[in-house]
C-alpha cells in the first residue's frame, strides 16, 4: 500500500494512504477529541470538535473526515485549534440541557467528558435551552429518547441506517430547529423501530437511553412477600466486567456475577443458557419436524427456510418489514420468555411458591428484550412470564449502588432448577451460535454421532463476517432419520439487521436457498447487543466473542440434549420437544406491523 | 446617476440565432482546445467560490472513470437574487451549449439542471429549449442528454455537494471535502457542477475567443458578471458589468445620493461602507486590492435612513433558518448571533459582548463544514466593525 509522509505536532509519521488524520494522530499517542465519530459508522464531520490546523491553510479541517496527504503539518494543539474547539463544547452546551447530576448518562458520557477536559465553567453564551421545546420520549418500553439531551451528532441516524436499515430515526428540519426525529415525529414505539437498542449504544449522550426498572427490581427484592429469580442471558457474562476494568480471562465473569446478584439479594440466581438449551431442543425438533413434513410428506405449506427466533429485535424487524416471511419464523419463544413461562409454572410447582408470589427478572444484553417481555403474548403462564428485563448496563449500575466490590468476589455457582446449561446455550450469545449449538443437537439426534468437527467446534459458522454460510450433508443416518440420507443441509447466519435486509433479499430473489437461517439483530449477535456495556467498537466486540467461545470450551458439557435439568424437564413437566405443553408454554405466533 | 462610471456590458442577453453552428463547431474541437480557451479566457466560477472554470473542467477530464455528470446549478437561492432565472428564459440554448462544452471535454452523457424548486414554472419552456438542444445533439451525433432536476427549496442546496446529495435523494446536507465533486461527485462519479451563468459564459468565450473575454476586467477577475442590484436605488434590476469596478463608482452610478453601505454579495458578502468606497473593487480576491463576490452577485444599497442593526439582524435571521443544521458552529454559531445581537441591542449584555462575537465569528469561518457557515462571518464582522454604534443603541 502507497504509504504517506506526514508530521503531527512536529512529529514525522508514515501511514498507508486512506488513513485519517485522526488515525494518524492515533498512531503517535495523539489523541484528538471527538463526537460524532464513530468506529462502527460512515464519517459524518458534523460536529467538528476534531479540528486541527493544517499549517497553510486558511481553515482548520476535521480529523476525522480529512485524509492524511503528502507532505503534510498538522498542528492538534495549536492557539487556534484549542480556541475553536472550546467554542465549539460551549457551543454544543449552550444548546444542551446539561443537568450532569439528574441525567442517566452522568459519568458515561462523552460531551461531559469533554467539558471537563475543557473546563467550560464560564461559558460565554446564551443560554439556548429557555428558547427550545424539546420533546422527551418514553413511551417505547425499551428506549427513552431526551432530545434536550441531543448533541446532534447524527450517530444513531447512521447507526439505525447503516448497521440496521430501519431509519427509524431520521434528521427533521433545518437550522436551529434541526432536530433528530421519527417518521412524522411519531413516538418510537409507533415506527419501525426494532428496540434494539444500538442507536442507544452509539449515542455519546444521555438523548438515548435504555428505559431503567432499576428501583422497580429494588422495591421487588424488599418486598418479603416477593420471590424473586433471576435469569443472566449468556453475552452478559462476557460484557459486564468492562463495567468494573476486568479484563483478566478475557474478561469473564460469571462466577463474580452469580455470586453480586446474590448480594444484591435475588432469591434464586439462575440461568437463561438453561432455556438456551431448551431452546435448542425445542427449535431442533421444530425444523427437523418441517424438513421431514417437507421432503418426505410433500407438504406444500410447511415453510423452509426456518428462521430462528430468539431474537426479538429481529423479530420485530421482520413483523414491520417483511410480513411475508412470518411463517418462516419459528415459534419458539426467545430463552428469556421461555424461562420466564417456567419459572412461574415448572419452578413455582417444584419449590412450591405460589407464582402469583414470584418475580422474574432478566439480565439481558438486549434493550428488544424490554419490548418483548411487555408483548402480550407473553403472559402464557397465567402471569407477565417476565416482569422486569435490566440490561447489563443496569445491572452493573444496581451493584455498584449496592457498594459491592466486584472485582473482589469469589466466584459462586448459579442455584440449581434451571440453572445448570451447557457450551451450547452460552455461544447463543455470538452470531453462529445458536445455529452451532442447534448443529451440535441436530446431528447427533439424526445420526447417533457427534458432529464431526474438533472439539465440537463449528468453526465455518463462527466469526464476524456479516453473512455466513454452512452446508453438511447428513450419512448414515438413524432409522427414524433415514430420509434425510444424502440431504445437505444448507445454513446461513446474518447478524445485524442490515446483513439481515440483504440476506432476505438473496432468499427472495432466489439466488440463495437454505434450509435454517440464524438472524441476530445486532452486530456480532447478543454479545454486541444494545444493553451491553457503552462503548462498542469491533475490537470490543472481538474481546467478547473470544470470551464466549472460551466459556463454551470450559465447560464439562457442550451439548444441549445432555443437560441434566433438560432432561429433567422433560421428563417430569414437558413431556417431549413440541408436545402441548411445550407448545402452550415456550412457543408463540407473531403479527405484521405497521411500516412508519 | 445613471451611467456615468460603469460600462454595461450586454454579452449574456444578447441572442445568438447562430447557436447550432456553434454548438456544431465546438464539437468538432479538439477537447485540450476548448480546455485551453476556458483557461486563458480567466473566466472563474460565477456561482460563489470563484474556482477557475477551465481547471475545474480540465481536472474532471483527467478523471479515468466511464460515467461523469455534469450539473448546471440553478438553485438560486440568494435573496434577491434572479439573475440565474433570467438567463434561463431568455438564453438557455447559451447554457445547454455551455453544459455540452464541458460534458464533451469531461465526457458526460447526462447533465443535470438542478432548477429552484421555485421555479418551477420555467419547466415547460426549460423542457422545449432541451428538446431542440437534444435534436442538434443528434444531428451532430453527440450523445447528450440533459435533465431537469426540481429542487426542493432550500438554500443549501445550491451548495453543490447538498445539491447532489439531494439528487441522489438524501437529505440536503453538505459532505465533506474532500472528495470533491471532480473526483466523486452524483452518485459517486467525477462531477462538474457550474453556476447557470458561468455556463453561459463559457458560451461567450467559445464564440468570441479567450481573449476578448481576457481583455474585460482586471487582474484575477476578468470578464464580466451579473449583479441584481436592489436596495434603496432608483434603478433596481439584473446588469451585466465589467469586473473590477470600485464600489464608489457602483454607488455613483446606481445609488440614491444618499448610499451609506453597499453589500456585496447579499447575505454571505461584505457590507462595504461609505468610507471604504474608494478603495474597495468588486472582482475575485488576488492581487487586486479588494474584496471577494462570495455568491450570485447581489448588490444592495442602504441610505442613511436604514438601520444597520436590522439590516444585520436580517441575515443572522435567514442565516439561523438556512443553515442545514448539521454541523456545531453554524447551527448553534448562528443562534448565538442572533440572540446575542438581540441582547446587546436590548442592554441585556454589555456592549463588549460584540467582541465575544465577534471571536466567535473567527471560529465559525475556520470551523464550519461548508461555505455557508464559513461566511456568516463575513457580513457579521463588516457590519459590526463599521456601524458598531448602529449595533448597541
Ligand atoms: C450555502 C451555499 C449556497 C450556494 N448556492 C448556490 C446557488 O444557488 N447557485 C450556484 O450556482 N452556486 C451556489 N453555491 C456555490 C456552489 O457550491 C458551487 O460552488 C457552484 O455551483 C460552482 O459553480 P461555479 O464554479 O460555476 O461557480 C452555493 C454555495 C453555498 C456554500
Ligand atoms: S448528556 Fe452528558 S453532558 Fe448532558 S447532562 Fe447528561 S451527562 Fe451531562
Ligand atoms: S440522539 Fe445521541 S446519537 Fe443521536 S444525534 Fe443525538 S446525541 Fe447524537
Ligand atoms: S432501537 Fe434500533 S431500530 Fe430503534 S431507532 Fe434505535 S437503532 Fe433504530
Ligand atoms: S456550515 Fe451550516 S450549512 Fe454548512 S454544513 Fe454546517 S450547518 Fe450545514
Ligand atoms: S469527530 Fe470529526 S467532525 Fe465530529
Amino acid at each position: 500500500m502507497k504509504q504517506i509522509n506526514l508530521k503531527i505536532n512536529g512529529i514525522a509519521i508514515n501511514v498507508d494512504e486512506g488513513m485519517t488524520v485522526l488515525e494518524a494522530a492515533k498512531k503517535l499517542n495523539i489523541r484528538i477529541p471527538t463526537l460524532c465519530y464513530h468506529k462502527d459508522l460512515c464519517t459524518a464531520g458534523n460536529c467538528r470538535v476534531c479540528v486541527v490546523e493544517q499549517v497553510g491553510r486558511d481553515r482548520l479541517v476535521a480529523s476525522c473526515a480529512t485524509p492524511a496527504q503528502e507532505g503534510m503539518e498538522i498542528l492538534t494543539n495549536s492557539l487556534q485549534v484549542r480556541n475553536s474547539r472550546k467554542h465549539i463544547i460551549e457551543l454544543l452546551l449552550s444548546e444542551h440541557n446539561a443537568d450532569c447530576t439528574k441525567c442517566y448518562k452522568n459519568g458515561n458520557c462523552e460531551l461531559q467528558n469533554l467539558a471537563s477536559e475543557y473546563k467550560i465553567t464560564n461559558p460565554d453564551f446564551i443560554d439556548l435551552v429557555p428558547y427550545k421545546n424539546y420533546a422527551y420520549d418514553d413511551l417505547s418500553p425499551s428506549i427513552i429518547k431526551d432530545d434536550s439531551k441531543c448533541i446532534r451528532c447524527q450517530r444513531c441516524v447512521r447507526t439505525c441506517a447503516e448497521i440496521q436499515h430501519l431509519s427509524a430515526l431520521c434528521v427533521a428540519h433545518k437550522g436551529h430547529e434541526m432536530k433528530i426525529s421519527t417518521f412524522a415525529e411519531k413516538p418510537l414505539q409507533e415506527v419501525v423501530c426494532a428496540t434494539c437498542g444500538q442507536c442507544v449504544i452509539h449515542c455519546p449522550t444521555g438523548a438515548l437511553t435504555e428505559k431503567n426498572y432499576i428501583e422497580e427490581v429494588w422495591d421487588a427484592i424488599a418486598d418479603k412477600d416477593k420471590h424473586v429469580v433471576v435469569q443472566t442471558a449468556p453475552a452478559v457474562r462476557v460484557g459486564l466486567g468492562e463495567e468494573f476494568g476486568i479484563e483478566k480471562n478475557d474478561g469473564r465473569v460469571t462466577g463474580q456475577m452469580v455470586a453480586a446478584l446474590r448480594r444484591l439479594g435475588f432469591d434464586a440466581v439462575l440461568d437463561t443458557d438453561f432455556t438456551a438449551d431448551l431452546t435448542i431442543m425445542e427449535e431442533g425438533t421444530e425444523l427437523l419436524t418441517r424438513l421431514k413434513k417437507a421432503l418426505v410428506e410433500n407438504d406444500k405449506d410447511v415453510q423452509l427456510p426456518l428462521f430462528t427466533s430468539c431474537s426479538p429485535g429481529w423479530i420485530k424487524f421482520v413483523e414491520h418489514t417483511h410480513p411475508d416471511r412470518l411463517k418462516n419464523l419459528s415459534t419458539c419463544k426467545s430463552p428469556q420468555q421461555m424461562f420466564g413461562a417456567l419459572a412461574k409454572t415448572y419452578y413455582a410447582e417444584k419449590r412450591k411458591i405460589n407464582p402469583e408470589n414470584i418475580v422474574s427478572v432478566s439480565i439481558m444484553p438486549c434493550t428488544a428484550k424490554k419490548f418483548e417481555a411487555d408483548r402480550p403474548e407473553m403472559r402464557d403462564s397465567g402471569y407477565k412470564d417476565v416482569d422486569y428485563v435490566l440490561t447489563t448496563r443496569e445491572l452493573a449500575i444496581m451493584i455498584k449502588q449496592a457498594g459491592i466490590e466486584f472485582s473482589r468476589l469469589d466466584e459462586e455457582k448459579y442455584d440449581r432448577l434451571m440453572g445448570e446449561s451447557t457450551g451450547a446455550a452460552v455461544i447463543f450469545g455470538a452470531t453462529g451460535g445458536v445455529m452451532e449449538a442447534a448443529l451440535r443437537t441436530a446431528y447427533e439426534l439424526v445420526t447417533g454421532r457427534e458432529i464431526p468437527f474438533e472439539h465440537l467446534d463449528i468453526t465455518p459458522v463462527r466469526g464476524f463476517d456479516g453473512i455466513k454460510e454452512a452446508s453438511l450433508t447428513i450419512e448414515d443416518a438413524l432409522p427414524d432419520w433415514d430420509f434425510l440420507n444424502g440431504v445437505t443441509l444448507n445454513c446461513a447466519i446474518a447478524h445485524g439487521l442490515d446483513n439481515a435486509h440483504h440476506l432476505l433479499k438473496r432468499m427472495d430473489s432466489g439466488e440463495a436457498s437454505y434450509h435454517f437461517v440464524e438472524f441476530m439483530a445486532c452486530p456480532g449477535g447478543c454479545l454486541g447487543g444494545g444493553g451491553q456495556p457503552i462503548p462498542t467498537s469491533p475490537e470490543i466486540r472481538k474481546k467478547r466473542m473470544k470470551a464466549i467461545y472460551a466459556e463454551d470450551g470450559d465447560m464439562p458439557l457442550r451439548k444441549s440434549h445432555e443437560n441434566p435439568e433438560i432432561i429433567d424437564v422433560y421428563r417430569e413437566f414437558l413431556g417431549e420437544p413440541l408436545s402441548e405443553k411445550s407448545h402452550h408454554l415456550l412457543h408463540t405466533h407473531y403479527k405484521a406491523r405497521e411500516r412508519y | 446617476m445613471g451611467t456615468k462610471h460603469l460600462r454595461r456590458m450586454d454579452l449574456i442577453f444578447t441572442r445568438d440565432d447562430d447557436y447550432k453552428n456553434l454548438v456544431k463547431d465546438i464539437l468538432s474541437r479538439k477537447n485540450e482546445d476548448i480546455i485551453n480557451e476556458m483557461m486563458e479566457s480567466g473566466l472563474k466560477g460565477r456561482g460563489g467560490a470563484g474556482f477557475p472554470t477551465g481547471l475545474k473542467w480540465k481536472l474532471t477530464s483527467e478523471k479515468p472513470e466511464a460515467t461523469k455528470y455534469i450539473i448546471c446549478n440553478a438553485d438560486e437561492g440568494e435573496p434577491g437574487t434572479f439573475k440565474d432565472r433570467e438567463i434561463l428564459t431568455q438564453v438557455p440554448y447559451k447554457v445547454l451549449t455551455g453544459m455540452a462544452a464541458c460534458a464533451k471535454v469531461i465526457g458526460a452523457k447526462e447533465g443535470f439542471i438542478y432548477l429552484r424548486g421555485e421555479y418551477h414554472f420555467l419547466v415547460d419552456l426549460l423542457s422545449k429549449a432541451i428538446d431542440e438542444f437534444h435534436q442538434i445533439c443528434k444531428v451532430n451525433s453527440f450523445d447528450f442528454n440533459v435533465y431537469i432536476f426540481l429542487g426542493s427549496g432550500a438554500y443549501i442546496c445550491g451548495e453543490e455537494s447538498a445539491l447532489m446529495e439531494s439528487m441522489e435523494g438524501k437529505r440536503g446536507e453538505p459532505r465533506n471535502k474532500p472528495p470533491f465533486p471532480t473526483d466523486l461527485g452524483y452518485l459517486n462519479k467525477p462531477t462538474v457542477v457550474n453556476n447557470v451563468e458561468t455556463l453561459a459564459h463559457a458560451f461567450t468565450i467559445l464564440k468570441l475567443g479567450a481573449k476578448d473575454f481576457h481583455d474585460l476586467g482586471v487582474q484575477d477577475s476578468h470578464g464580466s458578471k451579473l449583479f441584481s442590484v436592489s436596495g434603496d436605488t432608483p434603478i433596481p434590476g439584473i446588469y451585466e458589468l465589467e469586473l473590477g469596478m470600485s464600489v464608489q463608482d457602483f454607488a455613483d452610478d446606481f445609488g440614491d445620493g444618499d448610499c451609506k453601505a453597499v453589500q456585496v454579495g447579499g447575505a454571505s458578502g461584505f457590507l462595504v461602507p461609505r468610507k471604504r468606497f474608494k478603495e474597495t473593487s468588486i472582482g475575485y480576491q488576488g492581487k487586486l486590492k479588494g474584496i471577494s463576490l462570495p455568491t450570485g452577485g447581489s448588490m444592495m444599497l442602504f441610505n442613511s435612513s436604514r438601520s444597520m442593526y436590522n439590516v444585520l439582524s436580517n441575515y443572522l435571521d435567514f442565516f439561523q433558518e438556512e443553515s442545514c443544521g448539521q454541523c456545531t458552529p453554524c447551527r448553534v454559531g448562528c443562534q448565538q448571533l442572533v440572540k446575542g445581537i438581540e441582547q446587546v441591542k436590548r442592554g441585556e449584555k454589555p456592549a463588549a459582548y460584540l467582541d465575544v462575537l465577534l471571536k466567535l465569528t473567527d471560529t465559525m469561518k475556520v470551523t464550519a463544514k461548508c461555505g455557508l457557515g464559513q461566511s456568516v462571518a463575513n457580513s457579521f464582522q463588516s457590519i459590526v466593525e463599521n456601524f458598531k454604534e448602529e449595533m448597541i443603541y
